[in-house]
């Protein structure tokens, strides 16, 4: 049963080194990716299925015992995260390979993107606050490498930014553990569970708030998210996919982790709503203001980030069950909408709103994909958006915190306004510019993309429509994670014993 | 501009590039319980052979040796992580360590773990880090403007 949680560590880390020993044979470098990442789908679908009917899972590096040594532990949370990020990063590779100029010109592509898959899968599983820190780290230096690919002069700029933003988080990170280690002696998460709670009340929130902190910067929560929509969208297209899916919700998972693990509360926590409201707010109006697709859905990130923070602050079953479905869901919605976005732009040269127009006649599955995957993100009955919104709603409604609901409310009106104009500006109307205009009059009325940018953004589409089929039993099981992580008592005694 | 190569340099570089070669290893090896380690003696070795480029530029290096850097950096990660996946496959947990101790005539006893071995993963990962860094400091297009004549 170890080599379950150990697989989705290894495999892809196994691949990048095969990967980069085959530098200059691209075919097999993408059969080794593929062929990983499809190992590890399939290892963390078994995962899923071993924690559903066995309960937490945990294994020890090196035979280490616990707390000294370095313990990997999946519970459902984890589980969940594991299963629908993996599924993402391996049809974001698939759209990577079909588009021209990607891995073909960057012999580097393939292993990094597995180095990261690594870093990813070992932030969701690791139960150490310093190996999470390590785990940040592997993400972080695969990441600066994917964003600046290509190396235009605006990736430079605004790679730059990206990395000085995440070295002082790192940086406070770092001082952070210090900070625990000082206080408790350990860096174990279900040990700090026990002795954090024996802290003075003063020093557990000094720890909290920093520690919200280093994440929220991760996360790019409200006031700390304004590096991200400046760095994203200069990324190539699947590289701005995934890390739009991903890597944000790593630091929401880790920002839950710790909140309920390290620093559980029996309240609706003010300040986590308060940073929701406002994430949400700031994040659909900056939306509102670009006239940009990738800038556009890149606030978007930001601003769907609070919902989860809002289901978190409730510290209910009900809000911590809706938050686990809402990031379930937005992790493929948000990729996918970004994977259509690119299918536009690899056809039209463009994402500009008044650049580009007419795309419902000349690439119908395109439009019915964004469609579909922009209503889900709005929240429109019956996709998977409105189950977790509804989720979340409710658990607001039955603590009484009305205000913030209201907000959500109106924050999800200004997401549908949003995809409306996305919609109005680049699938309805006509073309402004002269030339695409003139490809569009000569006949050209279909416009090709490669066939595998277009299978993969249909999977990821297609994974979004069957989290909306089988919300029941998803929300079952997020309403699982989410008792776990309020009563960590499962985990703390399948760690120490 | 070429220049004519520093022949006091060149000298001492053939004098101490085997040398420190072998400095490397012997750090790889002793690194188990004295100082030394992959890591350390992986920078000695990127040492040897970045003495090499200040003397000579990126030709003298991709003379020098005559692997890709990439496949120092890719066999290495494969040691590692292989070295972690075997004890997993004895059925004990991964990266979980083994003590040998082998009776080699000349040499007596000689106690070895199975760290070592992803400890030369580490000295390879390092060495190839080094060496790719060198060689993209020669310039995109491959020339070196720094290129010295000998």
């Amino acid at each position: 049963m170890s080599v379950l949680l150990v697989l989705p560590i290894v495999l892809p880390l196994l691949a990048a080194a095969l990967a980069i020993i085959a530098y200059n044979h691209r075919t097999l470098q993408r059969i080794v990716a593929v062929g990983a990442l499809i190992a590890v789908v399939a290892d963390s679908v078994f995962l899923l299925l071993a924690v559903e009917r066995d309960g937490v899972q945990s294994v020890q590096m090196g035979g280490w015992p616990a707390p000294l040594g370095i313990t990997l532990v999946v519970d459902m949370f984890s589980a969940l995260m594991l299963v629908i990020s993996m599924v993402t990063v391996l049809s974001v590779l698939i759209y990577a390979i079909g588009q021209p100029g990607v891995d073909q010109d960057q012999p580097v592509f393939h292993p990094v993107y597995l180095v990261m898959t690594a870093g990813v899968a070992l932030s969701f599983t690791t139960g150490d606050l310093f190996n999470l820190f390590v785990a940040y780290e592997i993400t972080l230096a695969a990441s600066y490498v994917l964003i600046t690919l290509g190396g235009r002069r605006e990736q430079i700029r605004s790679g730059m930014t990206y990395i000085i933003i995440n070295l002082l988080a790192s940086t406070l990170f770092v001082v952070g553990i210090a900070w625990v280690y000082a206080a408790t002696g350990t860096v174990n998460m279900a040990d700090l569970a026990v002795k954090i709670a024996q802290l003075p009340s003063g020093t557990q929130t000094a720890l909290s708030m920093f520690l919200l902190v280093v994440f929220g910067i991760k996360a790019a929560i409200f006031p700390l998210f304004f590096w991200l929509p400046d760095s994203y969208p200069t990324a190539r297209m699947p590289v701005t996919a995934v890390f739009a899916g991903l890597l944000t919700k790593v630091g929401v998972y880790s920002i839950i982790r710790t909140q309920t693990l390290l620093f559980p509360q029996h309240r609706p926590s003010t300040i986590l709503l308060v940073c929701a409201g406002l994430t949400m707010v700031i994040g659909v109006l900056g939306a509102i203001a670009q006239n940009d697709m990738k800038r556009i859905l890149s606030f978007h990130i930001v601003s769907q980030i609070g919902y989860m923070i809002l289901g978190l602050g409730l510290f209910s079953v009900a809000g911590v069950a809706g938050t686990v479905f809402f990031i379930f869901h937005q992790i493929p919605v948000k990729t996918a909408l970004f994977l259509a976005t690119g299918l536009v732009e690899q056809s039209t040269g463009s994402t500009a709103l008044s650049k580009v127009g007419g795309m419902i006649r000349r690439t119908p599955l395109v439009a019915a994909l964004f469609l579909l995957a922009a209503l889900s993100l709005a929240g429109i009955p019956p996709l998977s958006g409105f189950v977790g919104k509804l989720g979340i709603i409710q658990a607001g409604l039955s603590a009484g915190e009305y205000a913030i609901i209201g907000v959500s409310l109106v924050v999800s009106l200004l997401t549908l306004f949003s995809m409306i104009k996305i919609w109005n500006g680049v699938f309805l109307g006509t073309a402004e510019d002269p030339t695409l205009r003139l490809a569009a009059s000569e006949g050209e009325t279909r416009l090709a993309t490669p066939l595998l940018m277009r299978g993969a953004t249909v999977a990821l589409v297609g994974v979004t429509l069957a989290i909306a089929l089988f919300a029941g039993t998803l929300f079952d099981l997020s309403e699982r994670a989410a008792q776990g992580l309020l009563d960590p008592s499962a985990y703390i005694e399948k760690v120490l014993g | 501009m070429t220049q004519r190569r520093s022949v006091i340099l060149d000298l001492c570089v053939q004098a101490e590039f085997h040398t420190l070669l072998l400095l490397s290893l012997y750090l790889l090896f002793a690194g188990h319980n004295q100082p030394g380690g992959g890591f350390a003696g992986g920078l000695v070795a990127s040492c040897a052979f970045g003495l090499r480029y200040v003397a000579g530029g990126s030709s003298a290096l991709s003379r020098s040796i005559s692997i890709p850097a990439t496949t120092f950096l890719g066999v290495g990660m494969l040691f590692a992580i292989l070295t972690g996946c075997v004890s997993l496959l004895t059925g004990h947990e991964f990266l979980e360590s083994a003590i040998f101790s082998a009776d080699l005539m000349v040499l007596g006893t000689v106690k070895t773990s199975s760290v070592l071995f992803f400890d030369i993963g580490v000295y390879l990962v390092v060495l190839g880090m080094s060496l790719l860094l060198l060689q993209q400091l020669g310039g995109a297009d491959g020339t070196d403007p720094d290129e010295v004549q000998p």
